[in-house]
């Protein structure tokens, strides 16, 4: 066989001595070809098949990130209870007594622990969902997997916690003698809201910080802000008519209000919950989108 | 035979600055559209790989050899999955296995155990297969003991072979591989060179980087050389590596320092050259080897003295030299002014990759001390390609005599 020199040499190529037929040859002989060129168009593309086979890789950082989190620390997992414990303590103190904030008719303490267990959550979740990336660079620079996994799985080890939260909240429920409604079979749809929103977020902020840094530094701040923007620790009664629409223009008023009500038996949401679900799709959407029009770059600039 | 990789047009451009500086910050960008309102911008761009056509066959072996910087990884990660081409496509057929890096997933408080699951799954094995060959892969990584100790107790040893044992029981039909064998001591690459040729006899397609000759002669069928970007030459492995180890000797190596104005003394330039003062890039092993060094005084010094140092791949200090050592310079004061030092290194070498460092000063005072260039030691052509590195550190030609001292009659 002759040496091919030049730009446009064909391939030679040895014969194959031996194969065993194997399994994996058989298997092999069936598979279907699998391609890499370049996207154009902003839609995005996605492939299903590859998001089905590397599904346990999520399961598996989600995983990793519950044994990490709490590995070497003396609290071990009553961390998980006494952060959100801690920062109830505190707002209950301010808002619910010196400033006697109004709570619908709830005993405050179970106001805001509601709140904050939503709160919490999103907040954690969407912090390491915008982080992930960056954190997990040798996993984008040296391992094809589809990226999106990486943000997806950061938001779900914050569910355990909010698993707890919600024990919590059952004790300081029965302790202030609030019972819950019929209302609380819709608990999974709120945490599921709660989940959507995080994960749009987070999506969008973790292709951004993939290539802009000032993610990083903006989010703290941003987050301070947003829990501010959400009756965390005041009641979305506050607006009044019109601006309570104006107001549900934050996806998370729908969340917790929604939440609240569930599981605390506080007044039901309006109709402006509607407003939030559209803005909510819309964060989902543009996540969604943003990160798969960003995302084959990845593994160039991260 | 059925074709497991094509290739057609491919083309990787790196824009630079992504690759040096990383990432942007967002008043850059946002800097950058606006001037880019009033002219075209000349972003600096680089092609990493440009126009390759390829087809990698069912069960091939394919050894890929080119200089640092030739595009050898970015194709690799090209048809892995991984980066997305500027230009052209890659078709795979299978499934893949990208070992760019030993224990990419791993962390270092986890266990070993929960090591090898992360990692596993995210090569792309699934739960139920991993815990099929755990026992294979420890038993592979001989870390049985260790399984629920954190990563971060173990040894660099035992964590490169906990690595590579999740990796080489991956159930891929293409596995493609970059310089997994630079690392690890001289048993763990035997043992990455095995399984490697066990993954060719199995009839999986293994595309192989590597800069140790050695192993792509051994390993692979079809060499591919890969410059700056661009297929050079593609056949059967020995041809296109005497092509590509061709071309090095016929370069050189020179590095020009950059200017240093307020030191008394300055490197200008360090070459290779052969004994006749020809500048060469790949000296041979059994070939003397002159390393030039000029440099500038700026001043008259006293005492000056410049040494020389060559550091082998594993940090040895082969050579280390300095010009008063041997008292070879009658009288060192040293007027401003230009010089050129001349030393000469006898044939001992071992073929591998040096560095080469340079030190100027005087008793009281280092001026500079710097590594300046980096080259490679070729073998002799005769030379019996061994199939593991050796450990040897030089290689002078040593001198072997058999004879018969008595003779025994067979019966």
């Amino acid at each position: 066989m002759a040496v091919r020199v030049g730009r446009r040499a064909k391939p030679g190529g040895g014969e194959l001595s031996s194969s065993p037929e194997s399994a994996r040859a058989a298997r092999a002989a069936h598979a279907p070809w699998r391609e890499n060129r370049p996207t154009d168009g902003w839609l995005p593309r996605v492939d299903f098949r590859d998001l089905w086979e590397h599904r346990e890789v999520a399961a598996f950082l989600a995983l990793r990130d519950v044994r990490l989190r709490y590995r070497q620390t003396a609290f071990g997992v009553a961390w998980a209870i006494i952060r959100p414990l801690a920062a109830a303590a505190i707002f209950t103190i301010v808002f619910g007594r010196l400033v006697d904030v109004p709570s619908d008719g709830l005993p405050y303490v179970v106001f805001a622990y509601a709140g904050l267990t939503i709160w919490t959550y999103v907040s954690s979740a969407v912090e390491a969902a915008a982080n992930s990336l960056i954190e997990d660079r040798a996993l984008v620079t040296k391992v094809a997997f589809p990226r999106v996994l990486a943000p997806v799985a950061s938001t779900l080890p914050g569910l355990l916690d909010l698993a707890i939260s919600l024990v919590i909240l059952g004790v300081f429920m029965t302790v202030t003698g609030v019972a819950p409604s019929a209302a609380l079979v819709v608990v999974p749809v709120s945490v599921a809201g709660a989940v959507a929103v995080s994960i749009g977020a987070g999506l969008l902020l973790s292709a951004l910080n993939v290539k802009y840094r000032d993610v990083r530094y903006a989010l703290g701040f941003a987050l301070q802000t947003w829990l501010f923007a959400s009756p965390v620790v005041y009641p979305s009664s506050l607006f009044d008519g019109a601006w309570r629409y104006v107001f549900a223009a934050n996806p998370l008023v729908g969340v917790i209000d929604g939440f609240r009500w569930s599981v605390a038996g506080a007044p039901p949401p309006g109709a402006y919950v509607l407003v939030s679900l559209a803005t909510g799709t819309l964060v989902l959407a543009a996540g969604v989108l943003v990160f798969s029009r960003m995302e084959r770059r990845f593994a160039d600039v991260v | 035979m059925r074709t497991a990789i094509e290739i057609e047009g491919l083309g990787k451009r790196y824009r630079l600055g992504t690759r040096s500086e990383r990432y942007d910050t967002l008043r850059e960008a946002v800097a950058r559209r606006i001037r880019r309102r009033g002219r075209q911008e000349d972003a600096a761009e680089l092609w990493a790989l440009r126009g390759v056509d390829l087809a990698i066959d069912e069960g091939d072996v394919v050894g890929i050899v080119g200089r640092n910087g030739a595009g050898k990884t970015t194709l690799l990660k090209l048809v892995a999955g991984i980066a997305e081409p500027t230009t052209g496509m890659v078709r795979t057929r299978g499934r893949i296995a990208a070992l760019l890096d030993l224990g990419t997933a791993f962390h270092p408080e986890l266990t070993g155990r929960e090591n090898v699951y992360l990692n596993g799954a995210v090569l792309g094995m699934s739960r139920r297969e991993i815990a099929r060959r755990f026992d294979d892969i420890v038993a592979f990584a001989d870390v049985e003991r260790f399984l629920s100790t954190p990563l971060k107790r173990y040894s660099t040893g035992m964590q490169l072979r906990l690595a590579f044992a999740v990796a080489a029981h991956l159930d891929a039909d293409i596995v493609v591989v970059d310089e997994l064998l630079a690392v690890g001591d001289a048993e763990f690459q035997r043992r990455c060179l095995g399984k490697m040729s066990e993954f060719g006899r199995d009839g999986r397609t293994v595309v192989f980087v590597s800069h140790d000759m050695a192993s792509i002669s051994q390993l692979c069928r079809r060499g591919i050389w890969l410059d700056r970007g661009v297929v050079r030459a593609d056949g059967p492995v020995g041809d296109v590596l005497d092509l590509y180890l061709g071309s090095r000797r016929e370069r050189f190596a020179r590095v020009e320092v950059p200017p240093e104005p307020d030191q008394a003394v300055q490197l200008l330039s360090v070459a290779l050259t052969d004994a006749a003062g020809r500048e060469i890039e790949l000296p041979r092993r059994d070939e003397p080897l002159v390393v030039r060094l000029r440099f500038r005084a700026r001043e008259r010094i006293p005492a000056l003295d410049v040494a020389l140092y060559l550091l082998n791949r594993q940090g040895v200090r082969v050579i280390d030299d300095a010009w008063l050592d041997g008292g070879a310079v009658d009288d060192p004061v040293v007027d401003a002014g230009d010089y050129e030092a001349h030393v000469r290194i006898p044939p001992v070498l071992a073929p591998g990759e040096y560095t080469a460092g340079v030190w100027i000063g005087t008793n009281h005072e280092d001026f500079l001390d710097r590594e300046v260039l980096s080259f490679e030691v070729a073998p002799r052509p005769d030379d019996r390609l061994p199939s593991v590195s050796r450990r040897r550190v030089v290689q002078p030609d040593v001198c072997w005599t058999l004879r018969s001292v008595s003779r025994r009659s067979e019966t």
